[in-house]
């Protein structure tokens, strides 16, 4: 399958040809820049090619949402980015959008429509659930079954978005075993990385966040950290690699797991 | 005699309902002071998270040994206070115990109240015990040292001795009922109490009478202090629970508010029509005072009872940062009550006062905005945001964000991403996908 050329066109492609998509793929900048994350993205567009969804992105038109800016208090440039990215999103009458960042994922489904953009936002892990459930996509363990596989909530689709079913219910179809951290679900530690943690020092203490949740997923002994966020992927792979263990446990978007299931 | 002693209860009772209604109305003012904010929509949703959440205590109950200890205080206190609605009105006609006349149902009531004052004592026990000998780190956090942690143990020990007096007034009841002393009919079932009356066998009739005069008096006066102890104690938080929940952010909890105050200057900057006309230009921009804070920030501060559940699960404090969320509450409301002072001229005003001068930016900075606090909250306080229009007024009004956090809106505006990459290289990945 992945023989064939992969097309990933652009919204503004599309439009010249007067094709609108299903659904657009809002990569982010994590997505588009940042060398691990960019595996996630293309992981996702694989599946997203696989299970034939007419799909596009917004390529050089995308901007940042948005939400370091105004978690750090500079909701002047927020707004500017909002305003912007929503004229763009309007002007091709954008209707749902998939994100594999929850950070771009709560900001485009709660903080848009205050400024005039109204979408269908979902999270990828949400997609690929639909996409199962629709019988679009099928998911057969494989390499993973039997494996331990540990899942961290992130905390923008976790404890702010409520969802904490749709990833799990990814993973079940991997028939690898769930193994839960102490802190989980609406209880689970933050990576360390929100609020615009992640492009700052952390101020003074006695621990690095990322090392006490990457303690945890160590201890469950599972060989997979799944994730669903790339900054928590970076702050996880570090906190992993602070114990030495980057050689047995592997860090994963859920994306990921399920393109390597399917030999995407 | 009875005459006076009615006249004084009524004195008593009018006095102190006189004064908690007084100091409720500073504290209105208070909150008040703060900035508006549209809560009076989705009244049927607000209704149903206040009766889940402050009336049956679904959050208090996420940790289920506090939850359970809680629940009992929390049902005891407002049962037990159907009792009082008798005192009260035992003390103004000058009956004694007026309900009995409902026979076996004010039997069984009273019996029930027994075991939940009893109830009610030893979990206040417990309570001092995790406080004080088992020493929940919570509890000893750096703002609770000083006046919280008195303020904690003088509302356990006054409900102590609440209870206490409660009961020794019934047995004192009891055997002036079986001496049939006048005025003392037969009613009550007395379960708890039953066990204290053979240390007042001895006793005259006249001392007997004493004794639950005595025990009634300091029942009765005992909840009067303590009402007019709540404005000034984190206990406010008996009352202040219903509404607060009530009042609560229903949107998606990693929402953050819109500042509909800058959408004009932004559309302008764009070239983009103006979003509302009539908004005029903002003054100022965040939070430099409590003022600056919407009203529900300012009741949150007053609803905190803290219990430092936020402060346990933040992971800027578990990693042994300066922030902790409760003290972000109870700055917010230490600056409030010093901020009304100043207004109604208690104290004189300070211009360089601010709630600045209670948190420092260091704590600012350290949240990573991860909801663990707002989602801990037993009555739906949302630290994070008096955190974020804290973190505005550093940025948007004195230019004071860390210097990474600077060069980070530097990329956002110029490459549109928060690393320095070229925007035009945003979908290379594109070019190696097989």
């Amino acid at each position: 399958m992945s023989e064939a050329t992969i097309k990933v066109p652009t919204m503004a492609e599309m439009a010249a040809s007067g094709q609108a998509p299903e659904v657009l793929f809002w990569v982010g900048c994590a997505g588009s820049f940042d060398e691990r994350a960019q595996k996630v993205t293309k992981a996702f567009v694989k599946i997203l090619h696989a299970c034939d969804i007419s799909f596009a992105i917004l390529g050089q038109e995308e901007s940042c949402t948005g939400d370091p800016a105004k978690r750090a208090g500079n909701e002047f440039l927020f707004q500017m980015q909002a305003m912007n990215n929503i004229a763009v999103l309007n002007g091709y009458e954008i209707r749902r959008i998939v994100t594999a960042c929850p950070h771009c994922f709560n900001t485009l489904k709660n903080e848009y429509p205050a400024l005039g953009g109204n979408y269908d936002v979902v999270h990828h892990t949400q997609f690929l659930q639909e996409l199962i459930d629709a019988g679009r996509l099928k998911v057969e363990g494989g390499s993973f079954k039997g494996k331990r596989i540990t899942y961290h909530d992130s905390c923008y689709l976790g404890r702010s978005n409520g969802i904490y079913e749709a990833p799990r219910s990814v993973l079940e179809k991997l028939d690898a075993e769930l193994i839960e951290m102490k802190r989980c679900r609406s209880k689970g530690l933050c990576c360390g990385a929100g609020g615009a943690q992640m492009f700052k020092e952390a101020e003074q203490g006695t621990e690095d966040i990322n090392v006490v949740r990457s303690e945890e997923a160590l201890a469950t002994g599972a060989s997979i950290v799944a994730a669903n966020c790339p900054f928590c992927m970076t702050m996880l792979r570090d906190g992993v690699k602070h114990y030495n263990k980057e050689h047995e446990v592997e860090v994963l978007d859920l994306a990921e797991l399920v393109a390597r299931a399917n030999d995407l | 005699m009875q005459i006076l002693s009615q006249l004084l209860f009524a004195a008593v009772l009018g006095f102190g309902i006189f004064r908690f209604s007084k100091n409720v109305g500073v504290i209105m003012k208070n909150i008040h002071s703060g900035r508006p904010l549209n809560r009076n929509d989705r009244n049927k949703e607000r209704w149903r998270t206040m009766l889940r959440v402050a009336f049956g205590q679904s959050k208090m109950t996420v940790r289920p040994i506090a939850g359970i200890l809680h629940l009992i205080v929390y049902v005891g206190f407002v049962l037990i206070n159907i009792e009082v609605l008798e005192i009260v009105i035992d003390g103004l006609a000058g009956t004694h115990r007026i309900l009995s006349f409902l026979g076996p149902v004010y039997d069984a009531a009273i019996a029930f109240f027994e075991v939940l004052a009893l109830l009610v004592l030893v979990a206040c026990v417990v309570f001092l015990c995790r406080r004080f000998a088992v020493r929940i780190p919570r509890f000893h956090s750096p703002e609770m040292r000083g006046w919280p942690m008195k303020d904690a143990t003088f509302i356990l020990l006054a409900e102590i001795v609440l209870m206490a007096a409660l009961l020794l007034m019934n047995a004192a009841d009891q055997q002036l009922q079986y001496l049939q002393a006048e005025h003392y009919k037969q009613a009550g079932n007395f379960p708890i109490s039953g066990f204290l009356v053979p240390l007042l066998s001895g006793m005259s009739l006249e001392s007997l009478v004493w004794v639950e005069r005595i025990a009634w008096w300091f029942h009765i006066i005992g909840i009067l202090v303590f009402l007019n102890y709540l404005p000034y104690s984190k206990h406010f938080h008996i009352i202040m629970a219903f509404p607060n929940t009530y009042y609560s952010k229903l949107d998606a909890q990693g929402s953050l508010p819109n500042m509909e105050s800058v959408q004009n200057e932004v559309a302008m900057m764009l070239g983009l029509p103006a979003v509302n006309s009539e908004l005029p230009p903002p003054e100022s921009f965040g939070a430099k005072d409590v003022t600056d804070l919407t009203w529900k920030n300012l009741m949150d501060a007053y609803t905190c009872t803290e219990c430092g559940r936020c402060t346990s699960v933040c992971p800027a404090n578990l990693t042994g940062k300066q922030l902790s969320p409760r003290k972000i509450v109870m700055n917010t409301r230490d600056r409030l009550e010093e901020f009304g002072k100043e207004r109604d001229e208690k104290i004189p005003k300070t211009e360089e006062r601010n709630l600045h001068s209670y948190i420092s930016a260091e704590e600012l900075w350290a949240c990573t905005s991860c909801n663990a606090c707002a989602d801990a909250c037993p009555v739906n306080i949302d630290p994070l945001d008096i955190i974020i229009q804290m973190r505005q007024y550093l940025v948007m009004e004195k230019s004071e964000a860390p210097h990474e956090l600077n060069l980070m809106f530097n990329n956002v505006e110029n490459n549109g991403a928060p690393w320095q990459f070229p925007p035009s290289d945003r979908d290379n990945w594109k070019n190696d996908l097989n």
